[in-house]
């Protein structure tokens, strides 16, 4: 995940032949066909593997589950992987290539950015991140300094802000990074729970300028996407925390979705509840460098169902309109019609497609999944209104680390 | 396409949209779990299994794992999702569309199909149901229940289609399969291989290796049906049959590790002493190996059958893969060799494709069966011992078609009745092997331990940990 993509480190499919019972489950199962065999093996076409996950829980031996890390552009081929009689050793690389990123991370990572559309590299002037310092096996150890609630009472979310003491631990963020919170105790099944991300919501330099801290923006969850009653474990766990309280944490991780650093950058920021944590991030980090006059603009359309729902909503009203350009939409308002963040967009067409077109602007989307594809209508229509096409402006903005995306 | 079940039989297949047909289902239930409580594993009636069980036939679905009492598991109904105007692949009917129901004029022929494949489910579990309790650790304690309610579950398929698509006749078909029981003098199951004894776990292990697999074979050939019902249900059975082949091909190759294991260490091929240390001398595993092989063999059925021909032709039964065939699907005025005896030796003559369909779905799984012996035999060299197990002559210990006439020995040999009598002991378990294996078989229950004549599995089932509690007895 490096940005030289020479040293990129991937996770590539295998299976295992010594567990392998050649039942062709797997290749039955796959929806992109990339299962393949011969009298021998059963092996997975690095080329076309998506790593969805679909043919695990069929598969009647656990060979399957198999994975290696390998150089990005040096996967184990079809054919080597046909000659097997038993899995490689695991190659490990050093920190200086990329180290291994946990699994957890990887998946959640690539459901994250599956709507981006294409691989995105940081921007060109980019800080330089430091990733996976802390690994599940050597995690860190925080303090909660603060917890404290950002929406409203009557709010229908329990969105909180989370401030993390690091004491002495080196543990550099920058914008736009994630850190995983390992919640305690068990799952059902008696193992550890999974690492969750979360993004941090403040500066490189600390929530405190010149602290060693970091906050996070965590909402409760209280039902799973279909709206059905589920309970968080991570993020109730991070929600109920007091002051004083241990936190374990790994990280960090993100190694693209990072903010410009020259002057002179803008930033288009699209959010939706807690997918603004990185946008306030950004946003801060541009606040306490104002006096240095670097130039650039910032834009923001934040959308929640009203503004008692919306994190930070106050601060960001009270920021001069020269330094940032603040849209709200709101979805739930007694007595308005509903509004969305691609409905704003297109509002403002005119000055989105300028933007767009201007090569020192560098554009961010995060929050749920379901926001996505509005915004990419809203997209090509503001591009079709100024004489361009998304379509062909978008693989463009990726390859030059200028679109960037995650959601949930 | 989830599965319902808040339904007294799960089902994706809308039961209760047809209320006559829910009724003879429900009334069918006790039925079945009376025979489950009387044939079923012995003595288990109140264990806690961690058991998977289908949520839906998506693939995500169809593995959710927890403990649960074999008598309430939930056995249902589950066909997989239709293919949209799915047409029929083969035969004189190619190219038509699927049939939702069934032929008037193939009736006959589909019940018989169905109620074959029906009859070997129950059988099975009744074949194997004292092995719980010498099980060598929970976790084949686990794997033997796991089969076993899929068997059970199996039935429930064959079942569902003989009440939904037969009528009387169907229903009738379906409180038979309760009543027939292995070994019975009377009232035998139908197939020879079916009736035979699952005394060990070596006999388990070897009787879902090669058994199982030939379940595998017989699906993958259901499953390119024009009985559209049939073949659906019979590619969820596959995605079922897998674990059962995996717990032979498994557990074959953990007793010929240990073995190995021991061997290497005593530094001896000496099969008194290894059994005086108590494992499985090799000899004896292919022993038991040529025996559970040429028996599953007979399962396939005579080498030249208008029988098969005429299933074939009529649309009802495919080849396995079937659609990777590049023929043209109908085989008239094709030929295929099959093995002949003139005057006491065996040649190989060409039969018409058609007829000889039998011979080349047993082909099909011989070239599987060997494959996973050349595995075994990996496990084997890997502990530094020099030992090759094969499968026998296709020819060997046949009792179906014109192979019964003669004796063959395991090399392919045509052997007089004196040779035969003079060496079967060499190639055929004896009583003295059956009652040595007899004698390993003592039960072990705690978590994580295993019998000393198998070596541990490389990984736990659901990736829980090798001493993980997988059976909880109450």
């Amino acid at each position: 995940m490096g940005r030289d993509d020479a040293a990129e480190i991937v996770r590539q499919h295998v299976i295992d032949p010594e567990i392998c019972i050649r039942c062709n489950t797997c290749e039955e199962t796959c929806p992109v066909h990339a299962v393949t065999h011969d009298s021998r093996n059963y092996v997975v076409d690095p080329n076309i593997c998506k790593t969805c996950g679909t043919c695990i829980a069929p598969c009647p031996t656990g060979a399957i589950d198999n994975w290696r890390q390998v150089e990005k552009f040096k996967p184990y081929s079809l054919d080597e992987q046909l000659s097997w009689d038993s899995l490689p050793s695991p190659v490990e690389f050093d920190g200086t290539v990329g180290a291994a990123l946990p699994d957890d991370v990887e998946r959640l990572t690539t459901e994250a950015r599956a709507g981006q559309g294409g691989v995105a590299p940081a921007p060109w002037s980019a800080e330089s991140p430091s990733v996976n310092i802390c690994t599940p096996s050597n995690p860190a150890i925080a303090t909660v300094t603060a917890n404290f609630r950002l929406t409203d009472d009557n709010a229908s979310s329990d969105i909180r802000h989370i401030i993390l003491d690091l004491g002495n631990l080196p543990f550099p963020v920058l914008e736009g990074q994630s850190i995983g919170v390992i919640a305690p105790g068990a799952d059902a099944n008696g193992r550890p729970h999974h690492i969750r991300l979360y993004s941090v919501a403040s500066p490189r330099d600390g929530e405190k300028p010149n602290h060693n801290n970091l906050s996070l923006t965590v909402k409760r969850v209280t039902e799973d996407h279909d709206g059905r009653k589920m309970r968080g474990v991570a993020s109730n766990y991070l929600c109920d925390l007091r002051k004083g309280d241990p936190v374990t944490i790994v990280g960090p991780y993100g190694t693209t979705f990072l903010m410009p650093n020259h002057s002179g950058s803008s930033l288009l920021m699209i959010c939706t509840g807690t997918g603004s944590a990185p946008m306030r991030a950004m946003t801060e980090r541009r606040r306490r460098r104002r006096m240095l006059k670097e130039g650039g603009e910032l834009m923001l359309f934040f959308g929640a169902r009203g503004p008692g729902e919306l994190p930070y909503f106050g601060p960001l009203t009270k920021l001069p309109r020269d330094f940032i350009d603040v849209n709200f939409a709101f979805s739930r308002e007694p007595g308005k019609p509903k509004t969305y963040v691609q409905d704003l967009i297109r509002a403002r067409a005119t000055e989105v497609a300028r933007l767009l077109q201007d090569d020192n602007c560098y554009i961010y989307v995060c929050g749920l999944k379901g926001m996505e594809d509005g915004i990419k209508d809203a997209f090509r229509e503001v591009c079709m209104s100024n004489g361009m096409s998304w379509d062909a402006l978008q693989p463009q903005l990726l390859a030059k680390g200028r679109f960037h995306a995650e959601t949930y | 396409m989830s599965i319902d079940y808040s339904e007294k039989i799960p089902n994706n297949v809308d039961l209760a949209g047809d209320k006559a047909l829910q009724r003879a289902l429900e009334h069918w239930q006790p039925e079945f779990l009376s025979w489950w409580k009387d044939m079923g594993p012995e003595g288990s009636l109140n264990h806690d299994v961690y058991l998977r069980t289908a949520v839906s036939v998506e693939p995500g679905g169809w593995a959710n794992f927890g403990y649960v009492k074999m008598p309430e598991y939930r056995w249902g109904i589950f066909l997989n999702p239709a293919e949209a105007d799915r047409k029929i692949q083969f035969g004189d009917h190619k190219g038509e569309p699927a049939w939702q129901d069934v032929p008037g004029e193939h009736r006959g022929n589909l019940r018989r199909i169905i109620v074959t494949q029906g009859d070997t489910e129950p059988a099975s579990v009744e074949q194997q149901r004292h092995l719980g309790l010498t099980a060598p650790s929970l976790y084949d304690l686990r794997n033997l229940f796991q089969v076993n309610v899929e068997e059970g579950r199996h039935l429930w398929a064959m079942v569902y289609l003989l009440h939904r698509y037969f009528g009387r006749d169907g229903r009738e078909e379906a409180e038979a399969l309760l009543e027939r029981r292995s070994g019975d003098r009377d009232n035998p199951r139908i197939l020879g291989a079916f009736n035979e004894r699952t005394p060990d776990w070596l006999a388990f292990f070897m009787f879902t290796y090669f058994t199982d697999r030939d379940g595998k074979f017989q699906l993958s050939a259901l499953a390119e049906s024009g009985f559209d019902p049939l073949a659906r249900t019979s590619k969820f059975m596959l995605t079922e049959e897998a674990h059962h082949m995996f717990v032979g091909e498994s557990g074959v190759a953990r007793i010929v590790q240990r073995t190995g294991e021991i061997m290497a260490r005593e530094k001896t091929d000496d099969s008194a002493k290894i059994r005086s240390l108590g494992a499985i001398d090799l000899a004896t595993v292919q022993r038991y190996l040529n025996f559970h092989y040429s028996v599953t063999l007979d399962l396939f059925g005579s080498d030249v059958s208008s029988n098969a021909a005429t299933f074939y032709s009529s649309g009802l039964k495919g080849r396995f893969e079937e659609s990777k065939q590049s023929d043209d699907h109908v085989l008239k005025n094709m030929t295929y060799p099959v093995l002949e005896v003139v005057d006491g030796k065996l040649i190989e003559r060409q039969a018409p494709t058609l007829n000889a369909l039998n011979e080349r779905l047993r082909d099909d799984f011989i070239r599987d069966s060997v494959a996973g012996v050349g595995r075994w035999n990996r496990v084997i060299s890997k502990t530094g011992v020099n030992f090759e197990l094969k499968v026998p002559h296709k020819a060997f210990n046949r009792r179906i078609g014109p192979l019964a006439q003669i004796r063959v020995a395991p090399d392919g040999r045509v052997v007089s009745q004196a040779e035969w009598d003079a060496n079967v002991h060499h190639w055929l378990p004896t009583p003295e092997d059956r009652a040595f294996v007899q004698t390993l078989m003592g039960r072990v229950v705690e978590p994580g331990k295993f019998a000393n004549w198998i070596a541990a599995p490389a990984m736990g089932i659901n990736k829980q940990p090798i001493n993980f509690e997988y059976v909880r007895f109450s």
